[in-house]
């Protein structure tokens, strides 16, 4: 491969980099040609010393930081023309709208989650706290003379006693369980950005 | 080796590399090919980390009818390696140390 074949792939490569950087680095690379060269390898022999372009791009690309990337990606290529600005401009009471709806609905989705873990701790909190009370309405009821009602306040604490347990149970798995859904979601859209930008 | 602690060691490579003299890429590449191989992409990157801490500085010179960039260290970049020298006074005495049964042996 000729140096120029050589700064034509690798330039073709790079394209998604800020331009700055990209011309930067390949005149870092093209100097590194033009010196081997020059200490008597042969053009070809001097590019072949340097790496494949893949391999190159591949390991500038996973060096950029990604913010970096995705500003560059975000960032349109040429000058907005006047009449897609007026167009943005105009349409922005609709699209502004729109995403803040869709943004408002997946908050929403992600609160009902969180509401449903709190009612399942109120419902392990209301049964945990059934059982001391009926032990202590049995005692009054005892002491007062009526042992019948006294009992079956002491069952009725006892069963919610037991409640209570598995109540506990399930409500730590719901905890654990949207936890580790909100950390998966998250993880997963991390990936999608880094895919994107490599592939 | 630990990616932080390798990525400081080729730091005070490179600006070892420039120290006696301001040097070219190339150059502080075969320089330092006898203690340790470095491939052209990382050589970028420690050069331009190294410039952005103000630890060494570029200038352009004409070289055969091209230019050629040339690095220069500066007082922050003599200062790195004396820290460095420091550092490792002190990393060696814990190696000592953490061999010392094995030498029993």
């Amino acid at each position: 491969m000729t140096k120029q074949e050589f700064i034509n792939e690798l330039e073709s490569k790079l394209s998604r980099l800020p331009q700055k950087e990209a011309s930067e680095r390949i005149s870092f690379y093209c100097e590194m040609i033009d010196d081997r060269i020059e200490e008597g390898l042969s053009e070809e022999d001097a590019v072949a010393d340097i790496g494949t372009t893949d391999e190159i791009a591949s390991q500038i690309v996973s060096e950029i930081p990604l913010s970096k990337l995705v500003t560059n990606k975000v960032k349109p290529k040429r000058a907005l023309r006047a009449w897609e600005i007026v167009l943005i401009a105009v349409g922005s009471p609709i699209w502004i709208t729109l995403l803040a709806v869709a943004f408002a609905v997946i908050i929403t989705l992600y609160a009902v989650l969180w509401v449903l873990v709190v009612c399942a701790w109120a419902v392990f909190a209301s049964l945990a706290a059934c059982a001391p009370a009926g032990i202590a309405l049995c005692v009054i009821f005892i002491v007062s003379g009526n042992l019948t009602t006294g009992l079956a306040m002491l069952g009725a604490g006892l069963v919610c006693g037991g409640l209570a347990i598995f109540a506990f149970i399930g409500s730590k798995a719901a905890t654990e369980g949207v936890v580790l859904l909100t950390k998966t979601v998250i993880l997963g859209i991390k990936h999608c950005f880094v895919k994107k930008e490599e592939a | 080796m630990d990616i932080q602690l390798k990525r400081g060691l080729l730091d005070v490579c490179v600006l070892s590399a420039i120290k006696t003299e301001d040097s070219y890429g190339y150059k502080i590449i075969k320089d330092m090919k006898p203690y340790i191989e470095m491939s052209e992409s990382t050589l970028y990157t420690i050069l331009k980390r190294l410039e952005l801490a103000k630890m060494l500085t570029v200038r352009s010179c004409e070289h055969g009818g091209r230019l050629r960039k040339y690095y220069h260290i500066t007082e922050a970049g003599l200062k790195r390696i004396e820290d460095f020298k420091e550092e490792w006074r002190e990393v060696m005495s814990i190696y000592k140390f953490v061999t010392k049964e094995d030498k029993n042996d």
